[in-house]
This record gives structure tokens, sequence and C-alpha cells, in this order.
């Protein structure tokens, strides 16, 4: 059932073998062809703005209320490329191993190494859009090193570089745009997917200003609508960010695979209060000159810098001197959660552990810190009142990125033909982890470089199929659905608004399906998400109107994460291994490292959804390791 | 904290608007000031009132979605602060907080303190890109650009587009925003090819949008979350000039 379409031959051969034999669509044909887009990140403001310069008929949409807001805008630190330009060894080949082995071989061979061969085309385009990338004093691109690697291979934009890159999407979006190829839908939520004869044909879109339900057709459907980590409540996400659209598709018949692969990013800021509804992320690129410890000593009282060198435990230094501060991050993210568990937090709520930039101060100068970071140690003293410059900053990790997403193949098809998954929507790519930087990048090279000849090679065969009728009743079941739905949300009356269930999910996953797990703690999960989902059904409280309501938007979508959460734990539970962001308290070395157990967890998980109260079906796909051999990821 | 509040109320763009009074109890220093209005949304809802609608999403300061009135400036009274980085603690036990929408006649009012921006879209839309297709795009060290230029050029890039600039400026004027996409472009060796027609079609856009004139008062500096310079604005003005006196 899951045929992953990889091209045979030489792993260096695959991609351009398969762009050379795919299907194409001539362009006279091009214009006839309709594509629905949802997300405007970088993955789908790249494909909108692709398909429409190709000449396609493009539909955009996004709930913000304009598309150059997307989560990918508040990516700081950089993305990744081999380009070589240091001259530190980089390759492609390179690139695709440190990416293979980051995500522990928990992903495909073909699908990372096509990652690191379009990388440098990446910059090629974000330069030719205007994207102001960091340059050497002589006019050339510089770059920096960023976590679980030894070469410099990332680019950054000072600490805005999901923002630069968004913008240059973003524009060439508005581009297509006034051209008249992209239509654009900004304050539109997706609410469903429309199927007919098994193949993606359409959407249903809720107005999130009239609250009116529309039907769109499309020959193809492309999701493009990121990541679930707020899923945990707090994150280090937007707080729009949903699962909504990739669950509905789910619902539909699309697999969902390695649902509980979320990234704890090691460097956030640490909560501090009840009320609190997002953690800020400081840049993983301040593990570069910033250094990480606690005190040696049990709840210590004194301030930081009154606590002498020798009572510092330097931890990730002593525990992984070959990577020491720039280990990946689940190794820093576990290796944190270990000392606080251990009673060495620091902070009033003991959830922290200090970045340290006393060092890089002395030996660099305050300046060159400053003209480093400047913005981000701003950014903490307006958020904690701290002064980073003088006090070392308090970190702590939190749910960041879903590794996991829709099941597809290499064409980045989902199990449902026509429905595309891109970006952090999919699950490809990054195995059980995903290194530093190399989102912004997936997400881009899907929309800009891979997308377009796949979805070609899809549609070559559609020019004659004309576009679904709206009054098909597939449409028609959809949108009484979502509108039975909406009216269900509304008619509970109960007491509770939506965060508090959202809220209450947050703390079950955390706790029992978050940094580590064990079977017993997954299967308490369980039970307690079915518990709070019929609590939710009882007594959600949704304000009345259809127009403008951002409790009912709110509500649907933790409708769906009352679904998903469920989902994670199950597939936590299935694998009896640690590995990547999973960790299994049952399965660990005598030093507390992740033990993987490559002879039976070899593969990558596909769920299959059976209906409300029914266990998910699994699905497995094989990984077949040709031209690497899975070694222990050892960073000591 | 103890903080007395008065918000604008408005239910649709048509409707009539009005302020109303609220009163929050155990507000923390430490909260943001949307995390304040969550639990303003929270006690509002609890009374059976309809929660007070407004726009955020990143809470981290970048994607410019939020963006309020605060006692008669956008964004509240902290320099180069977006609404989602100010923090209570900024405000003293007992204090009245005025809350209103951004107010210009070209971001209509949607519903309480959400407007409607998708002007800004437009003026991009006529021009703020450079045309690039992908794929054929050349080797990216082949453009060479000095440090100093490509910061420069960031500085201007940094936009991020919430409106504070239209909402401050009493000739609700577009003109920041806009003339930091022109010089983010007119820098770079990129944009250079396409600067004449970029400036006029996006001053044109801009006035159909219905934003005022700029009269300098370079309020929009002040308030702008992202330190945007007003400089832009003279380069703007230099770059139309030059393109009205080359054109063919
Ligand atoms: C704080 C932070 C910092 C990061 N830093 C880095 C970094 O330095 N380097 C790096 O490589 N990665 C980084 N990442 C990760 C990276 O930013 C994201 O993985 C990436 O931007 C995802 O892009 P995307 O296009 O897939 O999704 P997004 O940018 O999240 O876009 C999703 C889009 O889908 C739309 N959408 C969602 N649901 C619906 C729906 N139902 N209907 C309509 N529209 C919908 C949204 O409106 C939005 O337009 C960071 C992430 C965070 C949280």
């Amino acid at each position: 059932m899951l045929e992953s379409k990889i091209p045979d031959g030489p792993l260096e051969d695959k991609w351009s073998n398969y762009k050379a034999h795919a299907k194409l669509v001539n362009p006279a044909n091009r214009k006839k062809l309709e594509i629905i887009v949802v997300g405007t990140g970088l993955a789908g403001s790249s494909i909108a703005a692709s398909l429409g310069e190709m000449g396609y008929k493009v539909k955009s949409f996004c709930f913000q209320d304009t598309p150059r807001r997307a989560h990918s805008v508040a990516a700081q630190g950089g993305v990744n490329a081999c380009k070589n330009y240091k001259n530190d060894g980089d390759s492609v080949f390179r690139m695709f191993y440190d990416t293979i082995k980051g995500g522990d071989f928990r992903a495909r061979e073909g699908n990372v190494y096509r990652l690191a061969e379009c990388s440098t085309s990446l910059i090629d385009q974000a330069v030719a859009q205007g994207v102001p990338f960091g340059r050497e004093y002589g006019g050339y691109l510089n770059n920096r090193s960023f976590g679980g690697v030894q070469v410099s291979r990332t680019f950054y934009a000072r600490g805005q570089t999901g923002q630069q890159l968004l913008l240059g999407a973003y524009q060439a979006l508005m581009r297509q745009v006034a051209a008249g190829t992209v239509q654009l839908f900004a304050r539109h939520e997706m609410q469903d997917l429309v199927v007919i004869d098994g193949k993606a044909k359409g959407v249903i879109i809720r107005n999130m200003d009239t609250g009116a339900i529309e039907r769109h057709a499309g020959h193809a459907v492309i999701l493009a609508t990121g990541g679930f980590g707020k899923i945990y409540f707090l994150s280090t996400l937007a707080m729009g960010c949903n699962g909504s659209a990739i669950w509905r598709a789910h619902k539909k018949g699309a697999l969902i695979a390695n649902p509980s692969w979320t990234q704890i990013h090691p460097t956030s800021l640490p909560q501090s209060g009840e009320y609190q509804s997002k953690l800020t992320l400081m840049s993983e690129s301040l593990r570069n000159d910033g250094r990480i410890w606690v005190p040696k000593q049990k709840d210590d009282q004194r301030p930081p810098n009154q606590i002498p060198e020798e009572e510092r435990d330097y931890y990730l230094e002593r525990r992984y001197p070959a990577f020491g501060n720039l280990s990946p991050r689940d190794i820093a993210s576990r290796a944190a959660k270990e000392r606080i568990d251990a009673g060495y937090g620091i902070g009033p709520l003991k959830n922290a552990v200090y970045l340290d930039f006393s060092k890089a101060i002395r030996e660099q100068g305050e300046n060159a810190i400053r003209k480093k970071y400047g913005n981000l140690f701003r950014m903490y003293q307006k958020i904690t009142n701290v002064n980073a410059y003088t006090e070392p900053m308090r970190i702590s990790p939190a749910a960041h990125f879903s590794m996991g997403g829709l099941w597809v193949d290499y064409e980045l098809m989902t199990t449902i033909p026509g429905l595309y998954a891109l970006g952090e929507a999919n699950f490809a790519d990054h195995g059980a982890n995903r290194l530093g930087a190399n989102s912004l990048l997936q997400a881009c090279v899907d929309g800009y470089f891979i997308t377009p000849y796949t979805i070609a090679n899809y549609l070559a065969d559609e020019i004659r199929t004309p576009l679904a009728d709206l009054n098909h009743p597939a449409f028609a079941e959809a949108e009484d659905n979502v509108k039975e739905q909406l009216r269900l949300l509304l008619a509970i009356q109960g007491k509770q608004p939506a965060d508090f269930f959202h809220r209450a999910l947050g703390k079950i996953l955390y706790d029992k399906c978050g940094l580590s797990r064990s079977a017993a703690g997954l299967e308490e999960a369980i039970t307690a998400i079915k518990d709070l989902r019929k609590d939710f059904y009882k007594d959600l409280y949704v304000p009345q109107g259809l127009g403008v309501n951002a409790e009912l938007e709110k509500a649907g979508r933790v409708a769906d994460y009352l679904e998903l959460g469920e989902l994670m734990c199950y597939d936590a539970l299935t694998r009896n291994e640690s590995c990547g962001a999973h960790f299994r308290e049952e399965y660990q070395t005598p030093d507390g490292e992740a033990l993987r157990v490559d002879k039976d967890f070899s593969f990558i998980s596909a769920w299959e959804w059976q209906g409300a109260d029914k266990p998910p079906l699994l699905h497995k796909e094989p990984l077949h390791f040709e031209f690497v051999t899975p070694t222990v990821r050892s960073y000591k | 904290m103890h903080i007395r509040l008065k918000v604008w109320r408005q239910e649709t763009q048509d409707a009539a608007g009005k302020m109303e009074s609220y009163e929050l109890n155990n507000v923390s220093d430490d909260m943001s000031f949307l995390e304040m209005l969550d639990m303003l949304n929270e006690q509002l809802m609890k009374q059976g009132i309809r929660p007070v609608e407004f726009d955020h999403d990143c809470r981290e300061g970048i994607c410019g979605q939020c963006g309020i009135m605060i006692n008669g400036r956008p964004h509240g009274p902290l320099k180069n602060t977006t609404t989602c980085q100010l923090h209570m603690r900024t405000f003293r036990d007992g204090d009245e907080i005025y809350v209103e929408p951004f107010r210009a006649t070209a971001f209509p009012v949607k519903c309480d303190l959400k407007v409607d921006r998708s002007p800004f879209d437009r003026i991009i839309q006529s021009g703020g890109f450079i045309s690039t297709n992908t794929g054929q795009a050349p080797e990216a060290n082949t453009t060479r650009i000095s440090s100093p230029l490509v910061e420069s050029a960031f500085d201007a890039a940094a936009c991020i587009g919430c409106g504070a600039c239209v909402a401050v400026c009493k000739n609700s004027s577009a003109a920041l925003f806009t003339s930091a996409k022109i010089t983010h472009m007119a820098l770079l060796p990129q944009g250079k090819e396409e600067a004449q027609a970029r400036v006029l079609n996006m001053v044109k856009q801009m006035d159909e949008e219905g934003f005022g004139h700029c009269s300098n008062t370079e309020a929009c500096e002040a308030e702008c979350p992202q330190e945007i310079s007003v400089l832009h604005i003279a380069r703007m003005n230099w770059e139309f000039n030059k393109a009205h006196a080359l054109k063919k």
C-alpha cells in the first residue's frame, strides 16, 4: 500500500533521473488546470508563486490577514545550504549524511539526498529575489554553524532569516496575484477536503470575516499548512498554528506518519506563570557563543554571577565534548530536562538552565556579540527585563517542530491521489529529529524546486478532466459536515472556553508524550485524552455568532487536537525504542543515552483513521539504507 | 495589579461602535498586553459577554499581525515595540487604559480591534518585488554586495507591515511602509533594473488606496516597532523624482 516511489539508481542521480522522465504539462494546457494551495508560509507561498509563474491557475488560502504573516516569518537562525563557501569540506553528501544521522536514521535516503542537492539552488533563488543575507566585507555571502554539524553551512539574514525568506516568497506570490495567475484568499480557513472517486478535488473553506462556507474545486490540492506543535499549548509556535487541515485530510483517507516525533527545542524562554500563552524561542545560533550550565550545587540560591567557575556544571561540554554546546536539539533538550528533573534547575520555577555569554564577551568584546545577536538580546530584555550582556539568559526546552505529518511519497503526494503536503505539514526528510536550519530549507525546496515537477507528473493525466462540479454530492456532503460541526460547537454552551481544554491537553502531552515517554504513561495519557474529549463536548463554551468569532475558530482546532493527541500517544506507544525526539524511558543505555533498535524499528509509521473511538490502524513503510550504514549516534 | 480598561467594541464594519469599560484584577507584571486581553476575554465569556476580537499570531514581535491603539499610541507607550511584546510591568496598579483599533480610512474596522490591512498587500502587488522566476537564478556569489550595503537594505527590509506608521500619522500616510520596500530593492543590484517602474506604480497604488500624504512629522519612525527610518521616505521621493525625470 505504501509505495514510496523512490527512483532507482545511484543516490546522486535519483532526482535528475526523476526530472528527466517525469511527464510535463504543455504551457497551453496549464491555464486549464486549477490548483488549490492552502497555506502561505514558505512552502505555500513558494509553490503558489512557482505554479503561477508556470501558468497554472492557483487559489491561495491562509487564515492570517495577509500571507506575509505565516509562521515561517518567525524563524530566526538561518537556512542550510551546502555551498562549501568556507572550504571546510562541505558537500551534498556530507549534508545528506549529517541530516540522515541527525534524524537518527529514520528518514528516506532518497528524500534527504534531494534536500541537500536542492539546497544550493535555494540560496541562488533567494538572493535573486533580494533576500539580504549576511555578507562578508568583500561582498560574498557569509555563513555560520548550527547545532549538530561541524561545518558552516547556515546562511542567515541577521536573526530574521525566516522573515526575509518569507518576504521573498510573499513578494513572488504578490507578483503572481498582480499577474492574475494567483487568486488570494486571506482570512479564509480550510475546513475539509473534498474527495471524488478517490482523488482530491476541492476544499470547503470558511470565510473568517463573514462566516460564509465556500466550496472551491481544483485539479489538485496542496496542503502547506505548517506544523502542529502548538498542540502542547505552550510552544514556540504562533498562536494560530494548528493541525486541522492535515487532520481533516486524514479523516478523508490520508495517512499520517510519525505523529509522535515533536521536536522540543532547547533554547526557549522558560514559562514564568500560569497565564502564559506561548514560549518565545531564543535562536539556536546563540549556542555558537553561549555556554550552557547549571550550578553544581542543588537549589543554589545565589545569582548566577556570584557562582564561581568551578561551581558551575557545563553539562553539555562535560557529556558531549566533541559537540558541547552545539549538540543536536534532542540531545541538548533532554540533557537540560535531566538536570532540571534532578533538582538543578534555576529561576523562580526551577525550570530553566543558564545560557551564558560572559566568556564570549570577554574574548570577542561586547560589540562583536551585539553585532551578531543584538536583536535577540533586546527581545530577551523586553520579555524578561534582564540584560543578558551582564547576566546569563535563562532558557528551557519547549515544543517546537513536528517531524511527523501527512505521509507523502517521493513526489510529496499523500495517499490520496492529487493531494500533496509540503513543508512542515508533511513528515518527510527529517526523520526522528530535525537539524537546525533544515526546515526553512525543506519548506522552500518543496515549493520552489520539487513540487513544480512532481505535480506536473500527476496533472499531465488530468488535462482532459474538467474541474469538479461544485454541485457534486461530495461537495454537498463535506459542506454539510462542516456546518454540522460548527453548529455542534456552538450548541454545547458549557462553561469552559476552548483554551481551557487546550491547556489541559497540552499538559497531558507534555508530561506523558513529551521529552520522555513510558508505556504506562502513554496508556494513561490515552485514557486521559479520551476523558478530556468527552468533557470538551459537554462543557465547551463558544460565544454565539457565525461572523468574526475567534473562539469558534479555536474550538474547531482544539477539537482536532483532541483526536490528534491521542494518535500521537498510540504512535509513541508502538515504538519500543528511543530515537531522536522520541525517548522511551524503558529503552536507554546505562549512562542514560537513547537506545535505538534498528532491527525492529527501521520503518516509518503511517496511521490510518478508522473512525471515531476506534483505535487507528498502523501501516509500516520499511526504510532501506543502501548508501549509509546506520550507526549509533554519538556526540561524545 | 488592578487594571481598568476602556475598549472599543464594534460588531461589524457597518455597525456603530462604542467604548466599553471593564475591570481586571490580579494582572501580573510578567503578562504581555495580549495575555492581559486573553484574561479579559476569559472573564467576559464567564459573564456571557462576547469576547473582544483582536488580531495577533506569533506573539514574538515579528509577524506584524497584532496592533492596536493603547492610550492613543499604536502598540502602546514603549518605543519600537509591538503590542505582543508590551508587558504589563509597563503599567501601574490602578491604571486606566484606552484600547482602540488602528484608525485610517484605508484600514476599515472589521470587528472590535481588528482592521483590514489588505491595502498593504495591494501596494506590494503593484511592484514591491524583483521579477525573478523560480529555477533560473544565477549563482548567488556572482552578485556581490558589500556588507554595509546589504545592512542598509536590511534596515529597510525589516518592516513587518503592522500598520503602526499609518495609524499614528495624522494624514494616515503609508509613506514609511511603501518607502521601506522601495529602498530595500533600490539599494540592491538585483532590484535596480525595475526601480523606475516600481516607484511610480507603488506610489500610485498607495494614493489610490486612500492613504494620505506625508507631511514629514516623523511620528511614523517614532512609533515603528522595527525602527524603520524616515530617511527611506526621502529616498522614495528621490527615486520618484528621478523616475519622473527619466520617464520616456
Ligand atoms: C520560533 C521559531 C523559529 C524557527 N527557526 C528556524 C530556523 O532558524 N531555521 C529553520 O530552518 N527553521 C526554523 N523554524 C521552523 C520553521 O520556521 C518552520 O518549520 C517552517 O517555517 C514551516 O513552514 P511552512 O511553510 O511549512 O508552514 P508555516 O509557515 O507555518 O505556514 C502555514 C500556513 O498555513 C496556513 N494554514 C494553516 N492551516 C490552515 C487552514 N486550515 N486553512 C487555511 N490556511 C491554513 C497558515 O495561514 C500559514 O499561511 C522555526 C520555527 C519557530 C517556531
